[in-house]
Order: structure tokens, then C-alpha cells, then sequence
């Protein structure tokens, strides 16, 4: 347990080195210099980022918790494989070609890259959600019916509670990798931070590129961050601890 | 009161879980039903509730046919128990303990007073416990905040589906002790289901003993040890069943039907039962030769006398085989 520790902190204050080294050396070739010489533009980029990931993330758990809940309803548990594989297939199609046949359909703009994000965030979402709803002990559905739940209070009471945090990890999965791939958005010209990453590596500009780059991976993390907070206040206090004893 | 009335249960397929089952439990009594694994004990138990449905025949629950009741306020108006306690790891305690109070809609203070009630039953501090929860509480505390969940609305009759299975042995047998003091108050109809003979001997007022789906016999435990109907009956018990039925009976009973020996001032190496241990407990102890001489005390210690292999056979061939004592006397 304990040198499991060490080589944990080793790994974590080496990797933290890293990354002050990184920035130490950024600043001295005064690669962040772009977002303060064109601040605007920035703003601007930095806005479509988060509009891109916004929009799509919310549209996703729109749809995909609510899909995972009825199909988890013992009516609707037929259908599961034909939901569940039209999602796999979803993520299964590389990134760039959804945007590239959404450019056909939706053509070129913030539309089309909302949308790709929007089918990339719908499998972990839903993924987690059926997961967490099959997860729950058998037995305590059947002690709820028994004591005369009726099939909703069944749902809110039980079965999303004790879900809670299976689905919230899945949102948070999916908001993280959301950040990262609205980049691509620049591809379908939907903007955000990629215009500045892909003009940085075509322009062999390591300015541009590191402008456009750190602040993303900065929102990531950040994202990540205030999502756990979230899973803290949403998740019910009973379940927590047996949720990290199991993981 | 139950009444079970020609109930039957087929699946689908074409099996039969619970053939023609007819039997009674009486007001303010626990009746276990007893048999193998696949004898359709629990799918019955789950009838009454209408967790599972009735194919034939019907089940009434105070005198009203369960199938004519509203579903939902049916198995509110019923306690349940399960062998995995059931209890919800997102509510604390008290939110687990007053969820059917909830659902029918008591007040905050009723439900409070309530919470205190139970808690008391059971020996748990009420304040200490409200605002934990289920994974902070042991297997044997678990199990018991199922069961007053049950008691909580003050349900008439209650359902337990091998409700102490799951515990290790010292501690099911404290439990069930206290569930027996907490009828004796309480005074439900239960529907107890067990695989464990001994268990079932000591909870229940009558044993239906299923196999197949089928009742092999309903009696009560001494009429089923000493009187087994047919041969399956004989088997379930097994060979040791005049060891077990001697549990349904305590020195106080062998002393009042036979009297004890006087015992021996001048053994030394003696050792002392209460008069309310049950004779099971007793033969064992002789068995086991712990002790020149047992003597039996009463609950303030006096010495009331001695007992003897000799005394607990002649009990059980008089009384609990119920050969004519007359004739055997010499």
C-alpha cells in the first residue's frame, strides 16, 4: 500500500515537473504572447469553443439519459440492442468523417460541428446510464415494489439516485473529450480554439498553435474539475462510498 | 388473517410453481413455509403481495380477495422483509426505516415519533442512528432496520422471505429471539418463509412443508415432528427429528409433567440450567458430560433439583411421542 503510494507521487510531482517546465519554456519563447496581442480574437475563439462544447453536451444528455431510462423500462428492454448498437455505431465512425458527411447534409458552419460533437457525446452518456440502472441490486427494486412504490417513485427514489454517479461519470467523460474534439471544429468551419491549433501547424507556428492548445487542455482539466464538484453535491452521501469501493 | 384458497401458479411454459395450495394463517401467528429449494415457498410468499400473480384459486387478506385491492395499496398496507435486507444505500436510516409512512403521507412529526418507536424496539439508539446510513451499520443492525422497515406503517400482516439467511448463526439465533419478543407485542399475521428446519421450528405457530408446490403437511412443529404425514415429511426432518422437537420444550415442561430427581449435595463437580432452557439445549449438556450432575435452577437461582439422560428419554417417550404413560410405568 504504501510504496503503491510513493510511486503514485513520484508519477504525479514528475508529471507536475513537466508541465512547469513546459510553461517555463512557452514563456520564455513567449509563445502565449498571441492571446494577449489579439485579445479580441481570442475572446472570440475562446466563446465559440464553449458555445460548441455547451450546445452539444447539453443536447446529448437530453437525448441520451432519457433514452438509457426507457430502455432500461422492462417494456422497452427488447429494443435495447437496436438503441445500443445505433450508438455504438455513432462513436464507431471516425470524428473527422462524421463531420465530413455532416458537411454534405448540414453544410459548412457551427451547425455541422454541434452536431458531430452532439452523436460523439451520446454513447458514454447513454453508455453509463444503462449501466448505472442495471447496476442496482435486483433485490432493492423488488423490496421497493414490495413495499408498494409505484413505478416512478421507483425511478426518482431508487433507481437514479443510486445511478447518480455512474451517469455523471459518463457526462463528464463525455464534456471532457467534447472539449478536446470541438478543435476539429475548425475543420467544418465551426470555429473555436482549432482555428488557432490548425494554423499553428500549418504555419509551422508554435505561438498560434500553443495559444490555441493550452487553453483547451486548461478547460478540460477545468471542466473535469467542476464536474467532480458537481458529482459531490449531486451524488446521495450512502452511495459514495460504495461507488470508490468499488472502482 | 390469510386464507389461502385452492391458489395455484403456472408459468408460461406450462410449470407449476404452486399447485392447489390451501391453508390459513390465523390472526397474530407465524406460519413458515418450509421445503427444498424450488418447492415454490418464496414464489408463494410473493403471491400474497402480488409480486408474482395468481393463476388460480385465491388468497384473502382479511377477508377481502387480494386480486379485488388495489395493487399499490396492497403491499402498502403489508410489511416486507427480505434475506437481503433490501434497504436503499442512497436514504439514510430513518428515510429507509419511514419510507411506506412517506408514501402514505404521515406528517414529519408522526413519522419522527414513529422512528423513535421502532428504533426502541430493536435496542438501537434512534438519534445516533437517523442520519447514517445502510454501509455504516453491521449485517446483524442491517437486518434488524429491515424488519422494523416492515413494522414501520403498522401493518397487520407481514412477509418474510428467509429474512435472517443471510446472518452467521450466533447472531440469527439473537435476532431471532428478539423478532419472537417483539411479536409477542406486536402481534402480526406473518408469512415466514425458511429452509432452515430448525429455524422454522423455533418461529413457527404452524409449518407448512411444501414440496413440489405442493403442501406435504401443515401443523404445528411438534405435531409435524412427532406425527410426520407421509414419508417425504419423515425424510425433510431427518432422523434427528426427535433431537430437534426436543427444542420445542424446556425443563419446566419435563419437570411439570415428570418431575426432576433430587440432586446430590455431595457432587462436587456440578453444573447449573436455568429452568426455561429448552431440552435440546439440556441434552446436550449431559451428552457432553460437562459435569458429574446438572442441576436446574429457577430465575432467581434456587436449586429446584437434578437432571438426567434418563428423565429427558422419558420425557420424550411419554410426552413428545405421546406413548400412553400408564403402561410404561415401573
Amino acid at each position: 500500500m504504501n510504496t503503491k503510494k510513493l510511486i503514485g507521487n513520484i508519477v504525479r510531482y514528475g508529471l507536475y515537473a513537466l508541465v512547469i517546465i513546459f510553461f517555463i519554456w512557452a514563456i520564455q519563447n513567449q509563445y502565449f504572447n498571441n492571446i494577449f496581442s489579439q485579445s479580441s480574437t481570442f475572446i472570440v475563439l475562446l466563446t465559440q469553443h464553449i458555445q460548441l462544447v455547451l450546445v452539444s453536451s447539453i443536447l446529448a444528455v437530453a437525448i441520451s439519459v432519457p433514452a438509457g431510462i426507457i430502455i432500461t423500462r422492462q417494456r422497452f428492454r427488447r429494443a435495447e440492442w437496436l438503441v445500443s448498437n445505433t450508438v455504438n455505431f455513432g462513436q464507431t465512425i471516425p470524428s473527422l468523417a462524421v463531420l465530413a458527411l455532416m458537411i454534405s447534409i448540414l453544410g459548412i458552419g457551427f451547425k455541422t460541428a454541434v452536431f458531430a460533437l452532439f452523436i460523439y457525446s451520446l454513447l458514454p452518456i447513454y453508455r453509463n446510464t444503462v449501466a448505472g440502472i442495471d447496476s442496482i441490486d435486483e433485490d432493492l427494486i423488488d423490496a421497493a415494489k414490495g413495499m408498494g412504490m409505484k413505478p416512478s417513485q421507483i425511478l426518482f427514489r431508487i433507481e437514479l439516485p443510486n445511478a447518480a454517479y455512474s451517469i455523471l461519470a459518463g457526462i463528464r467523460t463525455a464534456v471532457v473529450l467534447n472539449i478536446g474534439t470541438a478543435a476539429l471544429a475548425y475543420v467544418v468551419g465551426g470555429g473555436g480554439l482549432g482555428v488557432w491549433i490548425f494554423t499553428g501547424i500549418q504555419l509551422f507556428d508554435n505561438g498560434y498553435l500553443i495559444s490555441g492548445a493550452v487553453p483547451v487542455t486548461l478547460m478540460a482539466i477545468m471542466a473535469d474539475y467542476i464536474l467532480r464538484g458537481v458529482e459531490h453535491i449531486v451524488v446521495p452521501k450512502g452511495t459514495r462510498r460504495s461507488q470508490s469501493a468499488e472502482t | 388473517m390469510i386464507t389461502f384458497d385452492h391458489t395455484t401458479k403456472t408459468y408460461e411454459g406450462g410449470v407449476t410453481a404452486v399447485n392447489n395450495v390451501d391453508f390459513t394463517v390465523e390472526e397474530g401467528s407465524i406460519v413458515v413455509l418450509l421445503g427444498p429449494s424450488g418447492c415454490g415457498k418464496t414464489t408463494l410468499l410473493r403471491m400474497v403481495n402480488r409480486l408474482e400473480s395468481i393463476t388460480d384459486g385465491r388468497i384473502i387478506i382479511d377477508g377481502q380477495n387480494s386480486m379485488e385491492l388495489n395493487q399499490i395499496e396492497l403491499r402498502r398496507k403489508i410489511g416486507y422483509v427480505i434475506q437481503s435486507n433490501g434497504l436503499f444505500p442512497n436514504m439514510t436510516i430513518e428515510e429507509n426505516v419511514m419510507i411506506v409512512p412517506d408514501l402514505l403521507g404521515w406528517s414529519k412529526k408522526e413519522k419522527r415519533d414513529r422512528f423513535h418507536t421502532l428504533m426502541e424496539l430493536i435496542g438501537l439508539n434512534p438519534k445516533e442512528y437517523r442520519k447514517r446510513y445502510p454501509h455504516e451499520l453491521s449485517g446483524g443492525q442491517q437486518q434488524r432496520i429491515g424488519v422494523v422497515r416492515a413494522l414501520a406503517a403498522d401493518p397487520p400482516v407481514m412477509l418474510m422471505d428467509e429474512p435472517f439467511g443471510a446472518l452467521d448463526p450466533i447472531i440469527r439465533e439473537k435476532i431471532q429471539e428478539e423478532f419472537l419478543q417483539i411479536q409477542r407485542e406486536v402481534k402480526k399475521t406473518i408469512l415466514f418463509v425458511s429452509h432452515d428446519i430448525d429455524e422454522a421450528i423455533k418461529m413457527a405457530d404452524k409449518i407448512v412443508l411444501l414440496r413440489g408446490g405442493e403442501i406435504m403437511q401443515f401443523d404445528t412443529p411438534s405435531e409435524m415432528l412427532a406425527h410426520p404425514k407421509n414419508d417425504f415429511v419423515v425424510q425433510f426432518f431427518g432422523k434427528d427429528r426427535a433431537i430437534r422437537s426436543l427444542s420445542l420444550h424446556t425443563v419446566k415442561d419435563l419437570q411439570d409433567n415428570i418431575g426432576l430427581v433430587d440432586f446430590d449435595e455431595t457432587i462436587h463437580d456440578t453444573k447449573t440450567i436455568n429452568i426455561n432452557q429448552d431440552l435440546r439445549n439440556t441434552l446436550s449438556m449431559l451428552m457432553n458430560q460437562e459435569a458429574d450432575q446438572v442441576i436446574v435452577t429457577d430465575n432467581n437461582d434456587h436449586k429446584l433439583g437434578a437432571v438426567t439422560i434418563d428423565l429427558v428419554q422419558k420425557y420424550l417417550h411419554f410426552e413428545i411421542k405421546g406413548k400412553p404413560a400408564a403402561s410404561q410405568k415401573g
